[in-house]
Formats: C-alpha cells, structure tokens, sequence
C-alpha cells in the first residue's frame, strides 16, 4: 500500500456494505436522509456544518467530499473558511476549558 | 471600466483544442489514465434508449457570431474580441428569418454569441422577429451594456421588443465572477442589472423577464437551482437592490476553454467522472436538443450550440439552411458523444437551466 489516504478510495466507500451488508445499507440510508434535501437545515447549511466537522475529526476523505459539496451548493470560500474556524475555535476551546480543571487541581495543592 | 481579460480565445493562442477533431479525441478518452467512461450511447441503452429522438422544434437558437467583448475562462464557444471574422451576415440573418416563419411550432427565437449586440445586424433582426410575435431571447453577457455610449440604450430597445434577457452571473460575489470572466465584469455586470431593473426588467407584474445564469466557476456541478436562486435573490436583493426572475443552473460541458481549464488544472478525469457518476436518466426526456434547432453564424445546423462549437453536424442531409428541410430535421436522431454527460448530470442542464428535479 503506498499511502494510507488515496483520494481513489472516496469512490470505493459504498463497498464497505460488502462485508456488512445489513448495517453498511442501514447507515448509507440514514446518511442520505440526513443530507438530502433542505429539511429543518438547508442542503447549504448541512455541507458547511460537514465541512467544518471534518477539519475537527481530520477526515481528508470528508474534506475532499464536503469542500465540492459546500461549492456545489453555492457556498462561497469565506463561508467555507468560517466554519473551520468554528471548528478550530471549538477544538481550541475544549482544550483550554480543561485549564479550568487544571487551577482546579492547583488551587487544591497549593496554599 | 474596462474589462482586463484572464486569458485569449484558444483561436488566438493557437492551442491545439482550437480543433475541434482534437477536442472529441480527449472527451473519447485521450486523456484518461483509468478506467474510461463508458460512451454516452452505451449509458442511455442501460435505460431502454436506443438513442435521442426529436420533437417539433419550439426553439430555433442562432449563435449570431464569436465576437465578444469578454473572454471567459469557461467559454465554450471560444468567443473574445479577437474573433471578428464569425459574425452572422444580414443576407445569412435574413434566409433565417424566412425559415423561422415556416415552422408553425417556433415560439423562441434564442439568440446567442459571442455578444450578440456587437453584430451590426442585431437589432434589426431582434424587430424583424418581434413583428412576427415570436419571442426573442437574448443572451446578454451584461458587460455589453456598458461597454460603450452606443450600447447604453438597449435597455430601453429590449424593452420595446419585449425581450426576454438571459445574462450570465456566475456568483455574487466579484471573486468568483471577476476569475471566469475577467477583471471588472462584476462590477459592470451589476451596473448592467441595475440598468435593466430601472426599465422594469425583473420587476413583478412588467412583463420583462430577466433571467440569471449560474455556472459553477470550476471543476464541480451546480447543486439544487432552487437553493441557489434563493441565495442569489436574497444576496443580490440585501447588497445591490437587484431583482431578477429566475435562476438558470447550468453545468459547464467540457468542451473548448473548459476543456482547456480541466486539463491544464488536472481536474479532467475527475470531473468526467462526477460528471457520469450523476447521470440521470431522469433527464433524457427534456434534452433541450429534442426540441431545438442551432444555426451557427455561417448557416449550418447543429443540435445544440455544443454539438455546433465541436462542429458535429445533424446527421440529415439538410445540414445548412440554405437546404432546409423542416420535415427531416424534425425527424432526426440527435448525434451523441460524451460531452452530452454534462447535459444529463443531477438534475440535467439546458439553456433553460435544470431539467428534472432530483
């Protein structure tokens, strides 16, 4: 294998229902609900929330899927840029709110 | 102010996708390292299509000439300002206008280019058609409008002839329309709409229509038209008091400049891809080919204004109109190739923007 991450593979993920196929369609189905369509959320709305939770769990394949998707849906590239931000700053920010519990713990051990 | 172009018409440059024999060697697989995309006959005979059959023709569309005052990055007719030899003539306009009044089931006359203003004869012929009672569409680059004192009045001239204007707006933002077509056309490109809504077009209840184009401004297909056109109208209403009617999405075909973009962007075998990977057969039944006839600036006659700019004539004997022979042509099969995926991709595209919804 000559990487870890082929962007080829993208096209191949529908294939995972061949080793489960009961929960692999199951989980393709409700992928679709959740994306399809403007519901509560438009379909705009929906790529840009994806966009940014990809950046958070550092998905390269979600990146490449979610950057066309929030493009095709007519997102614009500030827009895309900000939802990694909200996705930095909440990464950021569940970092440091752990800083919390750090002085936590000092003001404990120390007088 | 004036439009700083991004690039030359592929004519210009002598690039080799200038020939058209060269264009359909890459759509039929030149380029593509992998697996090849499965011809566009082969795709539509999974589906019980035999191939794509004619109706009455409802649209006769004449691409008046290559003449352009922009030169778009996306271009697929490899129109610019260094195209000043493909202009329709008035005696080539006039034997259209002849044809035009012998096929009872016209109801558009949809007039494209280059910028159709810039050829002498385009106002006379916009009011030969009028007095028919034929709708004429115009394909307005916008910019046209202002591109110099003798094109200021065609607001007011559209509107005497009830018009229906097409105009292209990639996005409505300047980055990403000033990238497609050139530095500055946004913002005459807003002025031009500004112009056109001060005589009405656009406005509810006046009876001129104003209709937007959307193409995507690289290597991605357009998502729902109704999305995009609720976006469109909010932005351009929120930050320019703009109005318009509807919103046209229309995927860009690989052909031409943008075929020369893909390739020289290394997007080619991906985008083919997506683009076959979303066929829907769902979109046959509308093709805009059905039920158009392309007459290119020298008289001959194409399907679509695709088929006529990789020069793939229909396949009757009645290929210019100084041989027209309406029964024949109303009766053909389209010609296919791959560049026909484009038309056929999500919820389709035609010059009428989307065709089925998905």
């Amino acid at each position: 294998m000559a990487s870890y991450f082929d962007p080829k593979d993208l096209k191949k993920f529908g294939n995972i229902t061949e080793y489960q196929e009961d929960m692999g369609k199951k989980f393709f189905e409700w992928y679709g609900t959740v994306f399809n369509g403007d519901t509560a959320l438009t379909e705009r709305e929906k790529s840009l929330i994806a966009l940014a939770v990809s950046h958070a769990v550092q998905c390269p394949y979600c990146i490449d899927a979610y950057s066309s998707a929030c493009l095709e849906k007519g997102a614009d590239e500030e827009q895309m840029m900000e939802a990694v931000h909200v996705a930095a700053a909440i990464k950021s920010g569940s970092t440091l709110v752990y800083g919390v519990q750090m002085m936590n713990k000092v003001e404990k051990l120390t007088m | 102010m004036a439009i700083k172009q991004k690039t030359k018409s592929l004519k210009a440059t002598q690039n080799n996708l200038a020939d058209t024999f060269m264009q359909l060697k890459v759509l039929n697989g030149a380029e593509i390292s992998g697996d090849k995309i499965t011809p566009f006959k082969t795709e539509i005979a999974k589906h019980d299509y035999t191939g794509i059959q004619t109706v009455d023709t409802t649209i006769f569309q004449i691409n008046i000439g290559k003449l352009c005052n922009q030169t778009c990055a996306h271009c697929h007719v490899d129109a610019g300002p260094d195209r000043k030899e493909e202009n329709m003539s008035k005696t080539t306009l006039a034997r259209c206008l002849e044809i035009i009044k012998t096929i009872p089931s016209i109801q558009f006359v949809d007039i494209t280019g280059g910028a159709p203003e810039m050829n002498a004869h385009f106002r006379w012929f916009v009011e030969e058609v009028s007095k028919g009672g034929i709708t004429v569409i115009n394909r307005c680059n916008l910019t046209i409008l202002r591109a110099n004192p003798k094109y200021y009045d065609l607001p007011e001239f559209f509107k005497n002839h009830k018009v229906h204007i097409v105009s292209s707006l990639p996005y409505f933002t300047k980055k990403r329309t000033d990238n497609q077509r050139g530095d500055g056309v946004f913002e005459d490109s807003i002025k031009a709409l500004q112009m056109l809504n001060e005589v009405g077009y656009g406005k509810e209840g006046s009876g001129l229509i104003l209709d937007l184009v959307y193409n995507p401004t690289g290597a991605f297909l357009p998502g729902s038209q109704e999305t995009l056109q609720a976006e469109f109208k909010r932005q351009l209403k929120r930050k320019f008091d703009i109005e318009f009617n509807t919103l046209l999405a229309i995927t860009n075909l690989p052909i031409s400049r943008f075929l020369d973009y893909l390739l020289e962007s290394g997007n080619y075998e991906e985008y083919m891809e997506k683009l076959h990977a979303a066929f829907n057969p769902a979109t046959l039944d509308g093709l805009m080919c059905r039920n158009t006839l392309s007459v290119s600036w020298d008289g001959f006659i194409y399907d679509c204004d695709f088929n006529q700019m990789l020069d793939l004539k229909v396949n009757v004997a009645s290929q210019h109109i100084d041989n027209f022979d309406l029964a024949a042509l109303q009766n053909r099969e389209v010609i296919l190739n791959q560049h026909c995926y484009g038309c056929t991709a999500g919820a389709g595209s035609s010059c009428g923007g989307e065709i089925a919804g998905v």
